[in-house]
């Protein structure tokens, strides 16, 4: 026996989503009868949104004319076409609903969009972002609008960047002229066997595109140093540093407080990390905690002493959730903290940070560095403990 | 007595030992007691004057002695001194450059 609603169903007019198409092409009026939050969340462009609660009560000013061709649709067809019917009892003899209604639109792969400003893909690709209060559709939209700039492709910035595109975080700019070689592999998951051979920047950019095309990833094959660091890092939020020498990690410093950029700052070595998160003025500055660096001999790289892969991968990972939380504007950041990790005894240390008054950067009495100190200030030739030698042909190729 | 952490680069001078024990009321102390014990890493801790170096920081728990009263710092016996100097890895290079190219 036919329902009530079935009766309505069989008096009301139903058309095709090819149908309603032509018809909203043609300048149709489209009431989209459903709530607000469905609205919201996704919502067919022109579409005009009145909830069926209220239609009643708006149609005669958003349709005068009696005759005027409606169309009603809403998630399947169940309330656009009770509301038809309604409309219909009100004297309105042109109306008719769209089968399907919104569900069936998207299944067939038609346009809709959003006022959280998510895309449908993007609201199935984040939802799990999207899910969390502290993040929710806001904290999204400020990763794809984020431009955060790795020095390197390798140890550290090969997970932070992987892990940062899945995020969503909208530009990732890369530095790094190095190019992937076979020892890479073990800890830089960013890269593959194929790739040996090809720009680590390159190769980078491959793999986060495979894996998010949300991402736009810039590739800088540059020498990074005084003359085009401050431009570089004007264009980014947040720096994720990666580099494996004291120069390259004193330059950034240098130049970042100057610009007031945060840099999330990670260093690695056997089995043992550590991180913090320099936000200038705000906590201390790489020169507050570390004003002078050691000798050769207490400074080791990791291609001497060998790394856990793994441990580059905590590192690369926390320094990826510091900069989500930089950029959301959520959590506590590193700021003032430094985080040691050891992974041979799965030990966390947490030492804290102070902003030294006299630092010659960020200190008191520190002078705007003008463009011409960066990078030479106060001496970088004593960086390694020995007098000038030869310049190496690129800092930044060394990086992680 | 107080417990010294022993950063990654001195360990090959500390017999591989990631934590020592060391004696002394003060920082200064715990750590001159350490480089007796360790001779080796005398030379990475003070300078030729006694002077800590500037390039290792230290601190008594979680706090920059720096900014305590350097080596004149209290010690307690269940305290733990963090010697760490600045790592600059990122995970690739087999060589640092001495200066940077201007």
């Amino acid at each position: 026996m036919a329902t009530a609603a079935d009766q309505i169903r069989h008096r009301i007019e139903l058309i095709s989503l090819d149908r309603a198409r032509e018809e909203i092409a043609s300048g149709t009026k489209l009431i989209d009868v459903r709530e607000r939050t469905e609205w919201d969340e996704s919502h067919i462009e022109g579409a005009e949104h009145v909830p069926q609660g209220d239609l009643v009560e708006r149609i005669d000013e958003l349709a005068p004319d009696r005759s005027e061709r409606l169309l009603l649709h809403c998630r399947t067809d169940n309330r656009s076409v009770r509301m038809a019917d309604e409309l219909e009892r009100l004297g309105y003899d042109n109306v008719a609903a769209v089968e399907g209604g919104i569900v069936a639109w998207e299944a067939a792969g038609l346009p809709t969009r959003s006022d959280s400003g998510l895309t449908a893909d993007q609201r199935m690709r984040y939802s799990r972002h999207t899910l969390l209060a502290e993040v929710g559709v806001e904290g999204q939209l400020k990763m794809l609008n984020a431009k955060v700039l790795l020095l390197g492709a390798g140890g550290l910035g090969a997970p932070s960047a992987l892990y940062l595109a899945a995020a969503g975080i909208g530009t990732l700019g890369i530095v790094d002229d190095d190019v992937v070689d076979a020892s890479n592999l073990q800890r830089q998951v960013i890269h593959s066997t194929e790739r040996i051979g090809i720009s680590k920047a390159t190769s980078a950019r491959i793999t986060i595109e495979a894996l998010n095309p949300d991402v736009e990833v810039i590739e800088h094959n540059l020498r990074l140093d005084a003359s085009n660091i401050l431009e570089l890092i004007s264009e980014y939020d947040v720096i994720v540093d990666g580099a494996d020498n004291f120069p390259t990690r004193y330059l950034l410093n240098d130049a970042a407080v100057r610009l007031r950029k945060a840099v999330v700052s990670a260093s690695i070595l056997g089995f043992d990390g550590q991180i913090s998160t320099f936000a200038p003025y705000e906590g201390p500055c790489y020169r507050c905690l570390y004003p002078v660096p050691p000798p050769p001999e207490l400074a080791p790289s990791c291609g001497a002493n060998g790394v856990l892969g793994v441990m580059a991968g905590v590192m690369g990972l926390l320094q990826a959730n510091e900069v989500i939380k930089l950029v959301a504007g959520i959590g506590e950041p590193l700021v003032g903290r430094l985080l040691l990790y050891e992974s041979l005894g799965t030990r966390f240390t947490e030492l804290k940070v102070k902003r030294d008054p006299q630092c010659p950067i960020c200190g008191e009495d520190a002078a705007e560095i003008t463009a011409e100190e960066i990078g030479r200030f106060p001496d970088y030739e004593l960086f390694c403990g020995a007098p000038a030698r030869e310049a190496s042909p690129s800092a930044v190729q060394h990086v992680a | 007595m107080p417990t010294v952490k022993i950063p990654p680069v001195l360990r090959p001078r500390t017999g591989g030992e990631s934590e020592v024990s060391s004696c002394g009321e003060t920082v200064g102390a715990v750590l001159e007691a350490l480089a007796e014990a360790h001779p080796d890493t005398r030379e990475q801790l003070f300078s030729a004057e006694g002077e800590l170096n500037r390039y290792v920081n230290v601190y008594l728990n979680d706090e920059d002695v720096r900014v305590l009263d350097g080596l004149e710092t209290a010690v307690g016996g269940s305290d733990t001194v963090v010697i760490l100097p600045a790592m600059a890895g990122g995970s690739g290079a087999p060589t640092l450059p001495t200066s940077f190219p201007r």
